[in-house]
């Protein structure tokens, strides 16, 4: 648990330029552990989704240092953060993002196949990650067949089925009522439990915060507190 | 990636949106069907027309009584007589033949059979002028013509509907109270520039046909064959001279007969059918940019969903260039495949049309492959150039692309 996975150091982000210039972050500066579950919390425009696509590699910051497990982020190409993502990084979006008129497997081998998994590997691997979040007999199903917490769960295998270091969530309930929310939080803490996966997940529900071991607030592109869960507020 | 895992992917998008791939199909097979259908046929009907035109007879001079007005002779012009056409012969030069003609039109009876035809009277040297050849037998001799015998050429269609499989020539056929003995069939010449049947004809000796069949003198049209190289212009102009002097026209009066130089109305008629294929060039021109824009606009109406679809790719783990050449795999199988139909469809629908329109079919590499081409770039870089954009964006703007 005390392994250093992820620093962020100075990071900050700046949309347009000059006088229509918005600063989304000031000055991050974040360490996480392997094997943490840390929730991302704030008001709207606070930057975290900001910081969580910096996180995932699909948004590149405007000045400061990313280092992703001894690696140095913002030194890499387009092409290096790619394979980054492919090999150690998973996504949960809070639109499911699914491939349209694509069955459940289809979507959860996706990743596999830019590995260049062959197809046994592809199949089994798939299928065990939906095994893990109980659609097995949904497995040929495509999405627009599925429920909204059917399809956060086919988002999930995807993310998992890489085995990857980090998973990254964005508002994985926030498409969900209240019953698949807890559902899909279930299935991400048993993902953390067992799996060792570390969890970065963003949020502005407490009730869903609260599944979290961490939570890091975020006000006007700061970090406003960091706190262990559990810990008097 | 391996390659085919990529032609896998391509093929996968493919198939999973078939009404969008079914589209842009479409675009390009009736782009490139159109184009190649109307241009083959163009060049058919050119090429129809250069064979009647040769078939015609090269350096052909129709002098006919009457100024031009239309059909027939017109306001009593007095018809010829077979001594102007010798008289032609005789005193203008660079002739190669002159044939004074007269046809009628008569029923003619082979033992149970009858056909009604075109029979023309004239002597030897219309052969010579009409290009024609003979399939079997021979031409009438200058001594039959002299003499007024009744043997006849007869023309291939008129062999074909009175005569079985076996050899006319020295059979007989009727002709009103005239008995009259073939002694040669032509080859066949098909269709004329106006679409008339040429081989429905018989020819016989001049003087047979206005003795037994008009019982008059006179002679409607005089073919004068010119040699190669003449001055159409110094041999009309002699022409001219010569029968208003045998006409006995003075000064002040109009000619009573005209000169129709075949070359002009081929000219004519090559001129029209070149604005003809031009035409149909510019509205197949028209069909292969329609044919784009639809196929332009069901790539850009997909953009938004293929934007995301690159995102989530990407986001994945997918480099650029995996995408791209995914996207660009897609393109280019949809489009190859639409070319392939629509040239497939168009060599049907030419065969069919062509030989509708009794047209020859000639297959044109260069316009086949012209309008694959076209229709292919376009295919190509419509369906590649949104996806290129929205691979170079970083994963998360193009997930958020709305």
């Amino acid at each position: 648990m005390s392994d250093v996975l992820i620093q962020l150091a100075g990071i900050t982000k700046t949309y347009g330029q000059g006088q229509a210039a918005f600063q989304a972050l000031r000055g991050v500066d974040l360490t996480i552990r392997q094997g943490e579950f840390v929730a991302i919390m704030g008001p709207s425009g606070s930057g975290k989704s900001t910081a969580m696509n910096i996180l995932g590699c699909l948004d590149t910051p405007t000045s400061g240092a990313y280092v992703f497990d001894g690696l140095h982020v913002e030194d890499l190409s387009r092409d290096q953060r790619a394979l980054l993502r492919r090999n150690y990084l998973g996504f949960v979006f809070q639109g499911f993002n699914l491939l349209a008129r694509t069955t459940a497997q289809e979507n959860v081998e996706l990743p596999l196949l830019y590995r260049g998994e062959t197809a046994e590997a592809r199949h089994e691997l798939a299928m065990g990650a939906l095994r893990s979040v109980g659609l097995a007999e949904w497995a040929h199903h495509t999405s627009s067949e599925l429920s909204g917490g059917q399809q956060q769960r086919v988002a999930i295998a995807r993310a998992i089925v890489t085995n990857p270091k980090v998973l990254l969530a964005d508002e994985p309930t926030g498409n969900l009522d209240s019953k698949r929310g807890h559902e899909i939080m279930e299935l991400l803490v048993s993902m953390n439990r067992d799996h060792g996966i570390t969890i970065l997940m963003v949020t502005h529900e407490p009730d869903i915060a609260a599944y979290a071991k961490r939570v890091v607030h975020f006000v006007d592109g700061q970090i406003a507190h960091d706190k262990e869960n559990g810990e008097a507020a | 990636m391996m390659g085919w895992t990529t032609l896998l992917l391509a093929l996968r998008e493919i198939r999973r949106n078939l009404m969008r791939s079914f589209l842009t199909v479409l675009g390009i097979v009736i782009g490139v069907a159109a184009v190649v259908t109307m241009v083959t046929l163009g060049n058919g009907a050119t090429q129809a027309v250069s064979d009647q035109i040769t078939s015609l007879g090269s350096n052909l001079l129709m002098l006919r009584p009457g100024q031009r007005m239309g059909p027939g002779s017109s306001s009593g012009a007095p018809n010829f007589k077979a001594e102007d056409a010798e008289a032609i012969k005789a005193q203008v030069g660079s002739l190669k033949a002159v044939a004074p003609t007269i046809s009628r039109t008569a029923v003619v009876v082979v033992g149970t059979k009858n056909w009604a035809t075109s029979i023309t009277g004239s002597n030897s040297d219309y052969f010579t002028s009409g290009n024609w050849t003979l399939e079997d037998g021979r031409y009438f001799s200058a001594t039959e013509e002299r003499a007024g015998k009744a043997v006849c050429v007869i023309g291939a269609t008129v062999r074909k509907e009175l005569f079985e499989s076996h050899s006319p020539v020295g059979d007989t056929m009727r002709i009103k109270q005239l008995s009259c003995e073939v002694v040669g069939v032509l080859a066949a010449k098909g269709q004329s520039a106006m679409g008339r049947d040429q081989d429905d004809t018989i020819v016989m000796p001049l003087r047979t046909v206005q003795r037994r069949i008009t019982g008059k003198q006179d002679v409607s049209t005089i073919l004068i064959s010119m040699q190669d190289g003449a001055s159409t212009e110094q041999v009309t102009n002699q022409l001219t001279v010569l029968m208003r002097e045998r006409r006995k026209l003075s000064d002040n009066e109009e000619d009573n007969f005209s000169i129709r130089d075949t070359k002009e109305i081929a000219q004519t008629l090559s001129g029209a059918i070149g604005t003809m294929t031009a035409l149909l060039g510019a509205v197949a021109a028209v069909s292969l940019l329609v044919g784009g824009i639809g196929i332009m606009n069901i790539m850009l109406v997909s953009v938004t969903e293929r934007t995301r679809e690159i995102g989530i790719r990407l986001a994945i783990g997918a480099l650029e260039k995996e995408v791209l050449l995914q996207f660009l795999t897609e393109a280019v199988v949809l489009s190859a495949f639409g070319g392939l139909v629509g040239l497939l469809l168009a060599a049907i629908a030419c065969y069919g049309l062509a030989s509708l329109l009794s047209l020859p079919f000639l297959f044109s590499p260069g316009i086949n492959l012209l309008a694959f081409g076209f229709s292919a770039a376009i295919g190509v870089i419509f369906g590649y150039v949104p996806a290129r954009r929205a691979a170079q964006l970083d994963p998360i703007e193009a997930l958020r692309h709305e």
